[in-house]
């Protein structure tokens, strides 16, 4: 089943567990995702092989980005019910605190969806979501 | 046979020594290949684990966020150990990439950093990531570092980065 179908079904079915399943590097950061009526909420469990500053100890940041990167993309699939995984042309973080060894969550807002680009804010957290460890804007080609 | 690169670069085994200290690229298997005062060169060998996009087996953006933010990070570390002979971890500030092409699955991807500008209070970097050629780049960044000074780390990580 190609990812569009899944994300279909996953939609039909109100389970995006499906969709993250089929991604491997989604599997490979162990991110997880809940919807809460019209929200969705990414999670990233802990995880030792996802941190980098040895001394903290912390999350790598490009993990973050990444988990920031991969939760945008399926909010686009499954908000604007696009039937192919959207490219991502750009993304832009800032660290604003350090990510701890301890579970992160991150949520997302379309903040423009035209014809062909996508534009989406992206904040993540650990303890408060009012604390951000970081926020990042992307853009998608949707094609 | 990879060429040693430790006789022209002599910094490589410290650039190696902070690398492989990060859990994520032990976990990705990135090499440190070179690293002087100006630059950091990493790769990052094919993973179908980090694919990103099923269809294509292509790998995900993050990974080479991860890949460019790891090497953006070595270049500071390795030209402020370079330049005070102090070892000083910076955390990054900012990042942003700019993906111009998607990877060709199965071939490896090269991180190259170089820290352009090294202030009392910030680093300025920029990275390419590439797989045939530096001309036909992958994705481009330009980050921030935040200097925080030496007497923050602690004995361990001064010791595993000087080798001791």
């Amino acid at each position: 089943m190609s990812v569009a179908n899944e994300v279909a079904a996953a939609a039909a079915r109100n389970d995006y567990a499906g969709v993250l399943a089929r991604v491997p590097y989604a599997q490979f950061i162990g991110m997880e995702c809940e919807r809460f009526g019209d929200e969705l909420v990414f999670r990233l469990p802990p995880k030792k092989s996802n941190l980098g500053n040895p001394m903290l100890p912390a999350l790598h940041g490009g993990v973050i980005s990444g988990f920031m990167e991969m939760a945008a993309s399926v909010q686009l699939m499954v908000m604007m019910q696009v039937t192919r995984v959207p490219r991502i042309v750009d993304f832009s973080v800032d660290y604003l605190r350090a990510g701890y060894a301890r579970e992160a969550y991150c949520e997302c807002k379309i903040t423009r969806q035209g014809r062909r680009v996508a534009n989406v804010s992206i904040s993540a957290w650990q303890t408060n979501r009012k604390q951000p460890i970081a926020t990042a804007r992307a853009h998608f080609l949707l094609d | 046979m990879k060429p040693d690169n430790r006789d022209f670069f002599p910094l490589t085994a410290f650039a190696k020594r902070f690398v492989d200290q990060l859990a994520q690229c032990r976990e990705l298997g990135v090499n440190t290949l070179e690293a002087s005062e100006h630059h950091v060169l990493l790769e990052l060998p094919y993973n179908p684990q980090v694919i990103g996009y099923p269809d294509s087996g292509v790998i995900h953006g993050g990974v080479i966020t991860t890949l460019m933010d790891t090497a953006c990070g070595a270049a500071v570390i390795t030209a402020i150990y370079h330049q005070s002979g102090e070892v000083e971890l910076s955390p990054t500030l900012d990042l942003r990439v700019d993906y111009m092409k998607s990877a060709t699955p199965e071939k490896p991807v090269f991180g190259f950093a170089e820290c352009f500008k090294l202030s009392s209070s910030v680093a300025f970097v920029r990275a390419i990531a590439y797989q045939d050629s530096m001309d036909a780049p992958l994705a481009q960044a330009v980050g921030s570092f935040m200097r925080i000074g030496s007497e923050l780390m602690t004995d361990e990580f001064r010791r595993v980065m000087e080798g001791n």
